[in-house]
């Protein structure tokens, strides 16, 4: 059983496993300034996790692999192969029914030049996509999977994890940004195939710096489609991230006030987009 | 060893003196005993919040807002069942965590729970069945056996849900199945029940309250919320003894008089082992007459100091396992008399292996 300690983001994880191939990706898909030991930890971890076989004969016979929230089993196991994968979901799960201490939205964060970008959306909507090649164009990775909003301030708190690919968006990055690190592809899952971008240098060194957000984008990807970029009413854009928030419900007022509060401080837009040079280009233009 | 929360919990201010090693460990058992909002308001009655150290106090005050959201939610939802059953102008006297909460009682600091429990007179089970169901609660599917389970042997009904919001409803007509040895007599229960001044409701009497937690928790086969539910206990007994200094021997009495002895000497005995409730002496005697014998008493010390605890797994040792299931099999056993628990156990046995395979 290996000890791999991360701190990512305001949070620190123990996570136990004795499975090869989830050291390696974790190894290979976190900076290694995010990786503690018994000496530079604290002794206090916010999530206890365990990636493991089932049981033993499940080592043998179809091999399974099991998600251990501190002991508990929050999930049915997963083929083997997607041990990696399981890792990142599970983290994903912890963070959104556990913490109540910041706001939670499923998004895409980046920034440049101080100031963050919100892309939110449905799943499928392109918002990895487009994240993915913003951070190798220039701005800086915050999170990939949910915007942490911190309630006193309002400001987003960076959580630099690896950026989770799909399907045809693998092949897009690869060969939008030949020089980027991707781990492994894991086929089949319950999103289809899935393979991690691990995020750079720039948002690694940076990854205590929250920035205050000035644009909120709902990204939809059109095969085909012109670029159109359309104002999106404010009222409006508190209600699409309200429902693509994990704990908004939870927060009660504190939540509605803290997200009124980012969306008036913030551009609102609705992005159509097929070619990602034509995206980057036209949010390099935004107004500040 | 004492796990932790148990140390913490019986002596708070052993906080001061804790590693934040230590409070990782705190935290994860009162995470996993569904105790971690309690835990931030003991210490904070204890006057003790500033002594928390940022990192675990992030995670109390997470399951705090948590809590109070579903205060909220439960506030609304007590407000509903209300106005369904209004029309029929009888008393809808809330059980447990839902009284707790209707009568600000400590143990409601931090509960959070899943269903909605409430008491009526078993002539009124139907009347209040079908307004609810006018208002939006539903009765899953049922086979005429477990039909007949519910209305024939248990004290409930089987649990109502609503079809839009999906909280749930226990409509009961007793406290313990009808087929339990110590069903007491529900119009004892009744005749006692109070008006609630907020929220229009009605609650049991305090020691009622109390006697319910205990045959619940003592006779019940699930202790996933084993610690947390003797905690609750703990709190009610300690509150209903500070506000009325004649309380312990009304509750000896009212135990006497519903034939739910054994479940509060339980109820005292393991609240004193485990979180130290203050018991006064005179009290302590009478009690003691309440007592299974000896051999008894020490099987089930056994069993319950092992499942008492937090159920995490750095508490579990190598008998806790099977103190949960032998626990479980004794909530069986003292569910309904043998002549009906081996059908019936055979009946379920078989329809869980029909639908497995």
């Amino acid at each position: 059983m290996e000890r791999i300690l991360l701190n990512v983001g305001p949070f620190s994880i123990n996570l136990e496993t004795p499975l090869k191939p989830v050291i390696e990706s974790v190894k290979m898909l976190y900076a290694e300034q995010f990786f503690l030991t018994d000496s530079t930890a604290n002794g206090f971890f916010d999530f206890h996790i365990k990636i493991d076989n089932p049981s033993q004969l499940r080592r043998w016979y179809k091999p399974q692999v099991q998600f251990y929230f501190d002991g508990k089993l929050p999930f049915k196991p997963l083929p083997f192969s997607q041990a990696y994968p399981f890792f990142e979901w599970g983290l994903n799960w912890c963070i959104a029914t556990q913490v109540f201490n910041y706001l939670l939205i499923h998004s895409a964060v980046v920034e440049r030049n101080g100031f963050a970008l919100i892309l939110s959306g449905q799943p499928g909507a392109g918002k990895s996509t487009l994240c993915a090649a913003l951070v190798n164009r220039g701005w800086r990775l915050l999170s990939d999977e949910m915007a942490v909003v911190d309630l006193q301030t309002n400001w987003l708190i960076p959580i630099v994890r690896p950026v989770s690919l799909k399907n045809e968006s693998i092949q897009i990055i690869k060969n939008f940004a030949p020089d980027v690190v991707l781990g492994e592809s894991f086929y089949d899952t319950a999103k289809g195939t899935v393979s991690h971008m691990k995020p750079g240098m720039d948002s690694v060194l940076k990854a205590k710096q929250n920035s205050p957000c000035k644009w909120i984008i709902l990204p939809r990807f059109v095969k085909g489609a012109d670029i159109v970029l359309k104002e999106l009413p404010k009222t409006e854009a508190v209600l699409k991230l309200a429902e693509n928030s994990f704990n908004y419900a939870i927060l009660s007022s504190q939540g509605f006030l803290s997200l009124c509060e980012l969306v008036d401080a913030s551009y609102c837009y609705e992005l159509e987009y097929s070619n990602l040079d034509e995206a980057i280009a036209l949010l390099a233009d935004l107004p500040v | 060893m004492t796990p932790i929360l148990i140390q913490v919990l019986t002596q708070p201010k052993q906080i001061q003196h804790l590693s934040l090693k230590d409070w990782d460990l705190l935290i994860r058992q009162a995470r996993h005993a569904n105790l971690l909002a309690r835990l931030g308001y003991v210490l904070e009655n204890n006057g003790l919040s500033c002594d928390i150290p940022i990192a675990p106090l992030r995670h109390i005050q997470s399951a705090q807002t948590y809590a109070q959201q579903f205060e909220n939610t439960l506030k609304w939802e007590i407000k509903c069942i209300a106005k369904a059953l209004n029309n029929l102008n009888i008393p809808i006297i809330y059980l447990k965590g839902t009284a707790y909460f209707i009568l600000g009682s400590i143990a409601a600091q931090g509960r959070v729970f899943s269903d909605i429990d409430i008491l009526v007179n078993k002539d009124q089970l139907e009347q209040v069945e079908a307004a609810l169901r006018r208002a939006g609660w539903a009765q899953h599917e049922m086979d005429a056996y477990d039909q007949k389970y519910y209305r024939q042997w248990m004290h409930e009904s089987p649990p109502m849900q609503h079809v839009v919001r999906g909280t749930s409803i226990d409509v009961h007509h007793n406290i313990l199945p009808t087929t339990n040895e110590a069903c007491p007599d529900a119009a004892k229960l009744l005749a006692q029940a109070e008006k609630t001044p907020s929220l229009d409701g009605w609650v049991l009497s305090t020691s009622d309250r109390i006697l319910h937690s205990a045959c619940h928790l003592f006779h019940e086969g699930e202790l996933d919320n084993g610690l947390r539910d003797l905690s609750d206990l703990d709190l009610l007994l300690q509150e209903a003894a500070k506000k009325d200094p004649a309380f312990w021997q009304t509750i000896l009495a009212r135990a006497n008089d519903l034939g739910l002895q054994r479940s509060l000497y339980y109820a005292m005995h393991y609240c004193g082992l485990i979180l130290k409730t203050p018991i006064p002496q005179g009290i302590h005697k009478q009690y003691l007459a309440f007592a299974p014998n000896r051999f008894v008493l020490a099987a089930l010390d056994i069993l319950f100091l092992k499942a008492l605890i937090p159920n995490h797994h750095t508490c579990d040792g190598y008998l806790t396992k099977f103190a949960r299931w032998f626990l479980f099999v004794r909530s069986h056993w003292l569910k309904m008399p043998i002549h009906l628990l081996l059908p019936h156990l055979i009946r379920k046995g078989l329809k869980n292996f029909t639908t497995e395979s």
